[in-house]
Order: C-alpha cells, then structure tokens, then sequence
C-alpha cells in the first residue's frame, strides 16, 4: 500500500447522516498513522435536517490552510451537496457520491467518480446510520490515503464507550466500501 | 517538547481549557456564545477535578466582575467569549488594567460587528490591541494559529500576566477554536510553575485580615486615585509597565531570506497563507511569511530588521478585516527607521471563508507591486 503525501476532503451531507462523525474519524486515524492532520467542522445554526460539511486535511508537514477552496476529493452524500461542492471539485480530483440519494443525472460524467449506493449498502449490512461509513470506505480506496485496517480501528478512540457495541458492524460497513467495484 | 508524549485529536477551544488547568488555572468564570463553547464545556468538567471552581455567571458583565475579584486574590483566573460577549467585559478589563490584575481573556472572534455571525474574523484586532474599554490600558495580546498554540500560549498567558500584573488577552477566531488537531499535552518550556505564579502574586494580593501576621498593613486593590497628583503617578507606573513589556514582543518567519516579498499576517489567516506560499513555491515564486505572535506589544523591530535585510522588499498585509493589523505594520516601517518599505494591503471580509487559493491572486499582484484590496 502506497499512500499519498497530502490529502484533502470536504465530507458533506444532512444533519445527522454522520458527515462530522466520519471527519472525525478520519482524523483521528490520520494522527494515528503518525500524519500531521486538521478536522474543521462547518454548520450554521441549523443541525439536524440543515446540511453540513466538514473539511479534513492530512499532511507530512504541519497543516497551513485547513479549509480548501479546490478540494482534492469530496464525500456528498446529499444533492444539494453534490450542487455545493462538485463544481468546487479540483482537477484529477475524485468524488464519492451516494447512489442511493443522488440522482446520477446530477453526477458530471467528466468527474472521476465513485457512485455507490451508501444507504442501501449501510441497511444490509445492519442499519442505514451506517452509510457515511460505506462511503469513507469507498474513499479510502479511492484515494489510497490510509490504509482501511488503520481506519476500522480508529473506531475504537472515536465511538463513544456507549455505543461501542455498534464498532464490527461499523467495521464491516468500512470494508464493504472499501471492497466496492 | 517531548514525542513520548501521545498526541490527543482535540478542538483548539478544548485545548484552551486542557493549557489553562494545567498551567495552573484555577476559576473560570463565563457566559455561552459560539463559536466558543467547548471552552467552558471543558472548564466545567475540569476545574472541580482539580478542586478549582466553575461559574457560569448570568451575564458577560458579571463574569468579568468576578474574574476581576478573583484576580485581586491572586488566584489564576480567567474567562472567555466571543465578539459581543467580549464588548460586554471591557468596563471590567479596563478596572483590571487600572487595578494592574492578571487577568486571562480567551476572545474566539466571530463575525461583526454587531451580532454578526458565528464565523471567524479578525475584526476585534483593534478591540484588543489597542484596549478595547476606557482610558490608557494595554492588553498583552496572544494569536495562536493552531489547537497545539491554543495549549502552549495559555501557559505563557499565565506567565506574562503573573510577571506584569497585567490582563492577557489570547485572541483566536471562529477556526482556531472549532479545528481539531493533535495536541501534545506537555508544558512548553517558557511555562511558569502555580508556585512561582503564587509568588508573584504574593506582595500585592489580598488575601484576608490576618494572613500575614498581626499588624500586617491592609491591602487595598482599587483603579480609583482621586488625590492630587496620584491618577498621574498610577498612569506613569501602567506606562514603565507597557514599555517593559514592549520585550515581550514575538514573532515567526517563514521562508523570508530570498523574499522580495513577505506577506504579513496573523491566527488562521497565516495558516491560509502558508499554504498559499507553499504552492507559489513549488511554481518557482519566493514569497515568505512574517507572522506576529503577539499583536500587543507588536513585533515591530523584527519586522523592520525584515526590511533592512533587504532594502525595497514589499510588505503585503493579509487579514480577516476592513484594515486593522496594516495600520500597526504601517507604524512600524514609516520612515527612515522603518527603512520606508512600501506597505500593500489585502482584506479577507469577516463572513467569508478563508482558504489558501483565494489569496494566491493578491499574492501574485503584490509581487508586481499592485494591490488588491479586497
């Protein structure tokens, strides 16, 4: 596994599809990686039900900016995401878009995209909550940034003791992002 | 700082209050406003471990009323807030100058003025540089840039208030309290200990009848000197006091020796610009960074040290603001002392988003000499 110097991502979505929970968790894997990273949540005064976006940015040196302007890869797991940021996408870029939600009509079919069905993937594997993860696992694959063993467990440092019972469904939903076409 | 420490994944507000208990803080006293919550959030949960004491006062003005008491008992004390929050303690900070207290003030800028929005700025630079309440005060000024700066600059916080008896105030914005990012939780190494803090507040605080033996003359801490003669002798005392602190003045260069330009800029806007420099270099162009650390006492010397190195470099002033810093960096090379360096100036609107490529186009004029102002 070979991985990337710097990597960028804006991760977007509703309120409540888990878009800080993932940035988190890419965070925290990145440090644990021994990166230098950044996590900066963006909402308004809205939470659930608004859209929200967060931006994580992983370095081999300490992080300047910590928002992108041209990211070099997005997670959109909503449309009005998918409206937001894909005209935002830099050049070479990669985005992961959310079959399930977004209609691929939306998708511009000049972008390099990976366009998997998140929610219904999350609901075989136990639960829809568990789609953000599907789709950072397409992610990783995508963009060869971390390794996923490294991201399952970070789940451990960022699920909280409470629902720690939730981490190997989470796990496997990673995997089955990761291990998608 | 050592690398056996392990690194926490926390937001810089979080990071304020993990530096402030550890370098000794003991009462925190505050209101609730975004974007700097996590900071009493954290307070709460970590002063009573530590047997220290949590207010959540009923407003900015009390909270700043009771710092000023705690204060004047010589316990390491501080409070936080945002934009509004801070307008609403400047009546106090100004009695905690007079009174020569060392109060600690967390100001996570949001947007302005009025009520603004929640996003960052740089807008209260004046407020906190050049005083903010009534009369001749002066707030040594701290701009941390990063969670890890959140945590080593409450440390020198402490210190410095302790060492002048004089209000700190550590000035970060809406993205330097919201971001997360490793954090080492070591003391650096400019960090006083709670005892030496303890003695440099033992000649003057007040500390109850008795304390100090019988026949021990009474203290007496107050910002009112009506006597003939004593308001211009407390104002000669502040202004020895401001001058010694003038060497406290701090500052960070990146990349500035082959630079015929060097961007000056503080907080999360010299984040945007670091990156910015980093990619007009990979294209070949020499741009640096001068970053003031504390933005009172300015680092005016280094900057014009900056300029005499390289006599007709340009200066570009980056910052979230219609035009504060640039007045200060505009003082500081005015003249044949300031070797008369042409001084540039780009404002990022309070409201806006900062990032890295919106500011390589003023960049890029400011090396042909043409200025971008917004």
């Amino acid at each position: 596994m070979t991985t990337s110097a710097y990597q960028d991502v804006i991760i977007a979505g509703f309120g409540g599809q888990g878009v800080m929970l993932i940035g988190n968790l890419l965070a925290q894997a990145g440090m644990e990686y021994g990166r230098e990273v950044s996590f900066l949540p963006v909402y308004g005064a809205e939470m659930r039900g608004g859209t929200a976006n967060c931006t994580v940015v992983i370095d081999v040196e300490s992080v300047g900016s910590p928002l992108v302007q041209t990211p070099l890869s997005t997670i959109v797991l909503n449309e009005p995401s998918l409206a937001k940021f894909q005209p935002r996408l830099a050049d070479g870029g990669v985005q992961i878009v959310n079959a399930s939600l977004i209609d691929k009509a939306l998708v511009d079919s000049k972008r390099r995209t990976v366009y998997i069905p998140a929610n219904d993937m999350a609901l075989e594997i136990g639960s829809v909550k568990m789609a953000n993860m599907v789709a950072l696992g397409a992610w990783l694959k995508a963009t060869d940034a971390l390794p996923l063993a490294c991201v399952q467990d970070a789940l451990n440092r960022v699920v909280g003791s409470h629902y720690a019972k939730l981490i190997p469904a989470n796990a496997k939903a990673l995997a089955a992002g990761y291990n998608f076409a | 700082m050592s690398d056996t420490v392990a690194r926490t994944l926390i937001k810089g507000n979080e990071a304020v209050a993990f530096g402030a208990v550890d370098a000794g803080c003991r009462c925190y006293f505050g209101y609730p406003i975004t974007p700097q919550n996590e900071i009493p959030e954290t307070m709460s949960r970590l002063l009573p471990a530590v047997s220290g004491h949590y207010v959540q006062a009923e407003s900015e003005v009390a909270a700043a009323s009771m710092l000023l008491g705690a204060c004047a008992a010589g316990v390491p004390s501080m409070t936080s807030s945002s934009g509004c929050g801070i307008s609403l303690m400047q009546e106090a900070l100004s009695y905690m100058n007079g009174s020569m207290l060392p109060a600690v003030l967390v100001n996570m800028a949001r947007g302005g003025p009025g009520l603004g929005d929640i996003g960052p700025s740089q807008g209260d630079y004046f407020q906190a540089v050049k005083g903010g309440g009534h009369g001749d005060h002066r707030n040594i000024v701290l701009a941390p840039a990063t969670a890890q700066e959140c945590y080593d600059f409450m440390f020198r916080a402490f210190a410095l208030a302790f060492t002048y008896a004089n209000p700190v105030m550590v000035l970060g914005d809406a993205i330097v309290g919201q971001i997360k990012e490793p954090v080492r939780r070591t003391p650096p190494a400019d960090a006083l200990s709670p005892a030496q803090l303890e003695a440099l507040a033992a000649p003057w605080r007040v500390e109850g009848r008795g304390k100090r033996g019988p026949g021990a003359a009474p203290r007496l801490i107050k910002s009112v000197y009506l006597a003939e003669g004593a308001l211009a002798a407390r104002n000669r005392l502040l202004q020895d006091k401001y001058e010694a602190m003038r060497a406290e003045a701090r500052s960070l260069s990146y990349n500035v020796d082959d630079a015929d330009l060097v961007v000056v800029a503080y907080g999360s806007i010299a984040r945007a610009v670091r990156s910015t420099l980093r990619a007009l270099r990979e294209q070949g162009v020499a741009v640096g960074l001068f970053r003031p650390v504390t933005l009172y006492p300015f680092p005016d010397e280094a900057l014009r040290a900056l300029a005499a190195a390289r006599p007709g470099r340009r200066f570009l002033v980056i910052e979230q603001n219609l035009g504060q810093m640039v007045e200060d960096v505009r003082l500081a090379l005015f003249g044949a002392a300031g070797c008369g360096a042409e001084v540039l100036w780009h404002g990022l609107m309070p409201g806006l988003l900062a990032n890295a490529q919106m500011l390589e186009e003023p960049v890029r004029m400011a090396l042909a000499g043409k200025e971008i102002r917004s």
